[in-house]
Protein backbone atom coordinates (compact mmCIF):
# COMPACT_ATOMS: atom_id res chain seq x y z
CA UNK A 1 0.00 0.00 0.00
CA UNK A 2 2.72 2.31 1.00
CA UNK A 3 4.75 1.07 -2.20
CA UNK A 4 1.43 2.18 -4.36
CA UNK A 5 1.25 5.64 -2.97
CA UNK A 6 4.61 6.22 -3.50
CA UNK A 7 4.66 5.27 -6.84
CA UNK A 8 1.53 7.74 -7.13
CA UNK A 9 3.24 10.87 -5.75
CA UNK A 10 6.28 10.27 -8.07
CA UNK A 11 4.58 9.83 -11.19
CA UNK A 12 2.68 12.96 -10.15
CA UNK A 13 6.19 14.94 -9.59
CA UNK A 14 7.88 13.20 -12.57
CA UNK A 15 5.31 14.57 -14.69
CA UNK A 16 4.99 17.70 -13.54
CA UNK A 17 8.59 17.70 -13.72
CA UNK A 18 8.83 17.35 -17.33
CA UNK A 19 5.62 19.16 -18.43
CA UNK A 20 6.47 22.38 -16.81
CA UNK A 21 10.02 21.63 -17.94
CA UNK A 22 8.46 21.63 -21.81
CA UNK A 23 6.50 24.71 -21.19
CA UNK A 24 9.17 26.52 -19.98
CA UNK A 25 10.48 25.60 -23.23
CA UNK A 26 8.32 26.59 -25.77
CA UNK A 27 6.36 28.85 -24.37
CA UNK A 28 6.36 32.53 -25.93
CA UNK A 29 5.63 34.74 -23.14
CA UNK A 30 9.39 34.84 -20.84
CA UNK A 31 7.19 35.58 -17.62
CA UNK A 32 5.23 32.76 -18.35
CA UNK A 33 8.20 30.57 -19.13
CA UNK A 34 9.53 31.98 -15.55
CA UNK A 35 6.10 30.70 -13.91
CA UNK A 36 6.57 27.56 -15.81
CA UNK A 37 10.04 27.12 -14.43
CA UNK A 38 9.05 27.55 -10.50
CA UNK A 39 6.86 24.68 -10.89
CA UNK A 40 9.09 22.46 -12.38
CA UNK A 41 11.55 23.44 -9.42
CA UNK A 42 9.37 22.74 -7.10
CA UNK A 43 7.94 19.10 -8.80
CA UNK A 44 11.95 18.35 -8.78
CA UNK A 45 11.44 18.87 -5.02
CA UNK A 46 9.33 16.39 -4.33
CA UNK A 47 11.47 14.05 -6.17
CA UNK A 48 14.41 15.05 -3.94
CA UNK A 49 11.85 14.57 -0.96
CA UNK A 50 11.42 10.97 -2.59
CA UNK A 51 15.27 10.53 -2.24
CA UNK A 52 16.11 11.06 1.11
CA UNK A 53 17.45 14.62 0.16
CA UNK A 54 14.91 16.82 2.57
CA UNK A 55 17.52 19.33 3.45
CA UNK A 56 18.42 20.05 -0.23
CA UNK A 57 14.58 19.47 -0.88
CA UNK A 58 13.50 22.83 1.26
CA UNK A 59 17.24 24.64 -0.06
CA UNK A 60 15.84 24.38 -3.36
CA UNK A 61 12.16 25.68 -2.56
CA UNK A 62 13.18 28.62 -0.50
CA UNK A 63 16.80 29.42 -2.42
CA UNK A 64 15.72 28.20 -5.91
CA UNK A 65 12.08 29.11 -6.48
CA UNK A 66 11.97 31.62 -3.82
CA UNK A 67 14.79 33.93 -4.47
CA UNK A 68 16.65 33.55 -7.46
CA UNK A 69 13.12 32.95 -10.11
CA UNK A 70 11.94 36.62 -7.73
CA UNK A 71 14.90 38.10 -9.31
CA UNK A 72 13.97 36.70 -12.80
CA UNK A 73 10.73 37.84 -12.61
CA UNK A 74 11.66 41.58 -11.51
CA UNK A 75 14.08 41.38 -14.62
CA UNK A 76 11.44 40.18 -17.01
CA UNK A 77 9.37 43.20 -15.29
CA UNK A 78 11.69 45.56 -15.79
CA UNK A 79 12.70 44.87 -19.40
CA UNK A 80 8.73 45.15 -20.46
CA UNK A 81 7.79 44.37 -23.91
CA UNK A 82 11.45 43.78 -25.15
CA UNK A 83 11.55 40.74 -23.52
CA UNK A 84 9.29 39.26 -26.02
CA UNK A 85 11.96 37.73 -28.46
CA UNK A 86 10.70 35.65 -32.15
CA UNK A 87 10.46 32.38 -30.75
CA UNK A 88 13.15 30.33 -32.64
CA UNK A 89 15.54 31.52 -34.84
CA UNK A 90 18.37 30.66 -37.20
CA UNK A 91 17.98 28.41 -40.56
CA UNK A 92 15.78 25.19 -40.70
CA UNK A 93 18.80 23.15 -41.05
CA UNK A 94 20.13 24.50 -37.55
CA UNK A 95 17.17 24.36 -36.12
CA UNK A 96 17.11 20.29 -37.00
CA UNK A 97 20.46 20.09 -35.97
CA UNK A 98 19.89 21.14 -32.88
CA UNK A 99 16.69 18.64 -32.37
CA UNK A 100 19.29 15.74 -33.66
CA UNK A 101 21.70 16.98 -30.82
CA UNK A 102 19.40 17.11 -28.31
CA UNK A 103 17.37 13.65 -29.15
CA UNK A 104 20.89 11.82 -29.46
CA UNK A 105 21.91 12.96 -26.47
CA UNK A 106 19.04 11.49 -25.07
CA UNK A 107 19.18 8.22 -26.31
CA UNK A 108 23.06 7.90 -25.67
CA UNK A 109 21.73 8.77 -21.84
CA UNK A 110 18.82 6.11 -21.98
CA UNK A 111 21.56 2.97 -23.82
CA UNK A 112 24.19 3.80 -20.59
CA UNK A 113 21.24 3.74 -17.94
CA UNK A 114 19.63 0.37 -19.92
CA UNK A 115 23.39 -1.16 -19.82
CA UNK A 116 23.52 -0.58 -16.02
CA UNK A 117 19.85 -1.33 -15.17
CA UNK A 118 20.07 -5.31 -14.45
CA UNK A 119 23.27 -4.72 -11.99
CA UNK A 120 24.62 -1.82 -10.74
CA UNK A 121 21.43 0.13 -10.43
CA UNK A 122 18.84 -2.78 -8.98
CA UNK A 123 19.84 -2.57 -5.37
CA UNK A 124 20.12 1.25 -3.65
CA UNK A 125 22.13 1.34 -0.60
CA UNK A 126 20.10 1.29 3.04
CA UNK A 127 20.05 4.90 4.58
CA UNK A 128 19.38 5.68 8.29
CA UNK A 129 16.41 8.04 8.97
CA UNK A 130 18.95 11.08 9.34
CA UNK A 131 20.74 10.95 5.87
CA UNK A 132 20.05 14.17 4.08
CA UNK A 133 19.28 15.84 7.32
CA UNK A 134 20.54 20.11 7.68
CA UNK A 135 23.08 18.62 10.32
CA UNK A 136 24.42 16.04 8.56
CA UNK A 137 25.14 17.83 5.69
CA UNK A 138 26.06 20.79 7.36
CA UNK A 139 28.75 18.21 9.41
CA UNK A 140 30.20 17.63 5.91
CA UNK A 141 30.50 20.97 4.58
CA UNK A 142 32.50 21.92 7.64
CA UNK A 143 34.51 18.28 7.80
CA UNK A 144 35.12 16.82 4.29
CA UNK A 145 34.08 19.20 1.80
CA UNK A 146 35.47 22.57 4.19
CA UNK A 147 37.10 23.51 0.98
CA UNK A 148 34.82 23.69 -1.53
CA UNK A 149 32.29 25.25 1.05
CA UNK A 150 34.65 28.14 1.33
CA UNK A 151 35.01 28.26 -2.52
CA UNK A 152 31.19 28.41 -3.15
CA UNK A 153 30.88 31.70 -0.90
CA UNK A 154 33.64 33.41 -2.47
CA UNK A 155 32.03 32.31 -6.06
CA UNK A 156 28.72 33.49 -4.37
CA UNK A 157 30.43 37.27 -3.72
CA UNK A 158 32.13 37.35 -7.39
CA UNK A 159 28.90 37.00 -8.75
CA UNK A 160 27.36 39.33 -6.55
CA UNK A 161 29.77 42.12 -7.33
CA UNK A 162 29.90 41.37 -10.78
CA UNK A 163 26.10 41.75 -11.12
CA UNK A 164 26.10 44.69 -9.80
CA UNK A 165 28.97 45.85 -12.23
CA UNK A 166 27.06 44.86 -15.06
CA UNK A 167 23.92 46.02 -13.96
CA UNK A 168 25.13 48.98 -12.73
CA UNK A 169 23.56 52.99 -13.81
CA UNK A 170 27.20 54.37 -14.77
CA UNK A 171 28.10 54.73 -18.06
CA UNK A 172 31.55 53.02 -18.34
CA UNK A 173 31.81 54.14 -21.97
CA UNK A 174 29.91 53.65 -25.36
CA UNK A 175 30.20 49.93 -26.50
CA UNK B 1 13.65 1.42 -0.84
CA UNK B 2 10.28 1.38 -1.82
CA UNK B 3 9.03 2.71 -4.74
CA UNK B 4 10.22 3.39 -7.99
CA UNK B 5 13.90 2.83 -8.04
CA UNK B 6 17.04 5.47 -8.98
CA UNK B 7 17.28 4.34 -12.65
CA UNK B 8 13.60 6.02 -13.04
CA UNK B 9 15.11 8.94 -11.86
CA UNK B 10 17.82 9.30 -14.11
CA UNK B 11 15.51 8.76 -16.47
CA UNK B 12 13.28 11.73 -16.02
CA UNK B 13 16.57 13.96 -15.39
CA UNK B 14 17.69 12.59 -19.06
CA UNK B 15 14.72 13.66 -20.20
CA UNK B 16 14.94 16.73 -18.21
CA UNK B 17 18.35 17.36 -19.76
CA UNK B 18 16.96 16.84 -22.94
CA UNK B 19 14.80 19.21 -23.00
CA UNK B 20 16.87 21.92 -21.72
CA UNK B 21 19.45 21.12 -24.45
CA UNK B 22 16.98 21.82 -26.99
CA UNK B 23 15.72 25.00 -25.04
CA UNK B 24 19.32 26.26 -25.16
CA UNK B 25 19.94 25.10 -28.83
CA UNK B 26 16.65 26.79 -30.55
CA UNK B 27 15.30 29.79 -28.20
CA UNK B 28 16.55 32.92 -29.52
CA UNK B 29 15.61 35.37 -26.11
CA UNK B 30 18.43 35.44 -23.52
CA UNK B 31 16.12 35.30 -20.66
CA UNK B 32 14.59 31.76 -22.10
CA UNK B 33 18.18 30.27 -22.58
CA UNK B 34 19.04 31.27 -18.88
CA UNK B 35 15.74 29.18 -17.97
CA UNK B 36 16.52 26.54 -20.20
CA UNK B 37 20.55 26.24 -18.56
CA UNK B 38 18.54 26.44 -14.96
CA UNK B 39 16.78 23.04 -16.07
CA UNK B 40 19.80 21.23 -17.39
CA UNK B 41 21.41 22.05 -14.58
CA UNK B 42 18.63 20.90 -12.20
CA UNK B 43 18.51 17.33 -14.39
CA UNK B 44 22.56 17.16 -13.50
CA UNK B 45 21.52 18.05 -9.68
CA UNK B 46 19.05 15.34 -9.56
CA UNK B 47 21.43 13.15 -10.65
CA UNK B 48 23.51 13.20 -8.16
CA UNK B 49 21.08 12.93 -5.75
CA UNK B 50 20.34 9.41 -6.98
CA UNK B 51 23.29 8.27 -7.11
CA UNK B 52 23.46 9.45 -3.55
CA UNK B 53 20.85 7.41 -2.59
CA UNK B 54 21.92 4.68 -5.03
CA UNK B 55 25.59 4.48 -2.91
CA UNK B 56 23.96 5.59 0.87
CA UNK B 57 26.53 8.30 0.95
CA UNK B 58 26.06 12.36 1.17
CA UNK B 59 28.52 13.49 -0.81
CA UNK B 60 26.37 13.42 -4.01
CA UNK B 61 24.16 16.02 -2.13
CA UNK B 62 26.69 18.05 -0.74
CA UNK B 63 27.72 18.21 -4.87
CA UNK B 64 23.98 19.48 -5.81
CA UNK B 65 24.42 22.30 -3.35
CA UNK B 66 27.33 23.12 -4.71
CA UNK B 67 25.63 23.00 -8.06
CA UNK B 68 22.94 25.16 -6.90
CA UNK B 69 25.15 27.59 -5.62
CA UNK B 70 26.82 27.84 -8.86
CA UNK B 71 23.13 28.05 -10.31
CA UNK B 72 22.49 31.63 -8.44
CA UNK B 73 25.71 32.44 -9.64
CA UNK B 74 25.01 31.67 -13.27
CA UNK B 75 21.77 33.74 -13.18
CA UNK B 76 23.23 36.59 -11.10
CA UNK B 77 25.77 37.50 -13.76
CA UNK B 78 23.67 36.23 -16.81
CA UNK B 79 20.57 38.30 -15.94
CA UNK B 80 23.02 41.45 -15.27
CA UNK B 81 24.24 40.83 -18.89
CA UNK B 82 20.92 41.08 -19.96
CA UNK B 83 19.97 44.26 -18.08
CA UNK B 84 23.44 46.09 -19.43
CA UNK B 85 22.33 44.56 -23.17
CA UNK B 86 18.59 46.41 -23.05
CA UNK B 87 20.19 49.30 -21.43
CA UNK B 88 22.67 49.76 -24.50
CA UNK B 89 19.82 49.53 -26.59
CA UNK B 90 21.21 46.25 -28.04
CA UNK B 91 18.62 43.71 -29.46
CA UNK B 92 17.39 41.04 -26.91
CA UNK B 93 18.82 37.84 -29.18
CA UNK B 94 20.91 35.39 -28.74
CA UNK B 95 21.61 35.66 -32.54
CA UNK B 96 22.14 38.88 -33.14
CA UNK B 97 24.64 39.64 -30.04
CA UNK B 98 27.52 38.34 -32.72
CA UNK B 99 30.33 41.23 -32.22
CA UNK B 100 32.80 39.02 -30.50
CA UNK B 101 32.46 36.20 -33.58
CA UNK B 102 35.73 35.44 -35.04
Amino acid sequence: MGNVLVWIVWFLAAGGCLATGVAVVSLTNPFYSALALIGNLASLAVLYLLLSAEFLAAAQVLVYAGAVMVMFLFVVAYLGGRADAPWAGGPPLLRTAAVIAAVALLVEVVVVLGLAWGDSLRDPAEVSDSFGSPGEIGELFLTDHLLAFEITSIVLLVAAVGGVVLGSEKERGTP
Amino acid sequence: MSGPGVGWYLIVAALLFGVGALGVMLRRSPLIVLLSLEIMLNAGSLTLIAFARQQGTLDGQVFALAVMAVAAAEVAIGLGLIVAMARRDMPLDVDQASALRG
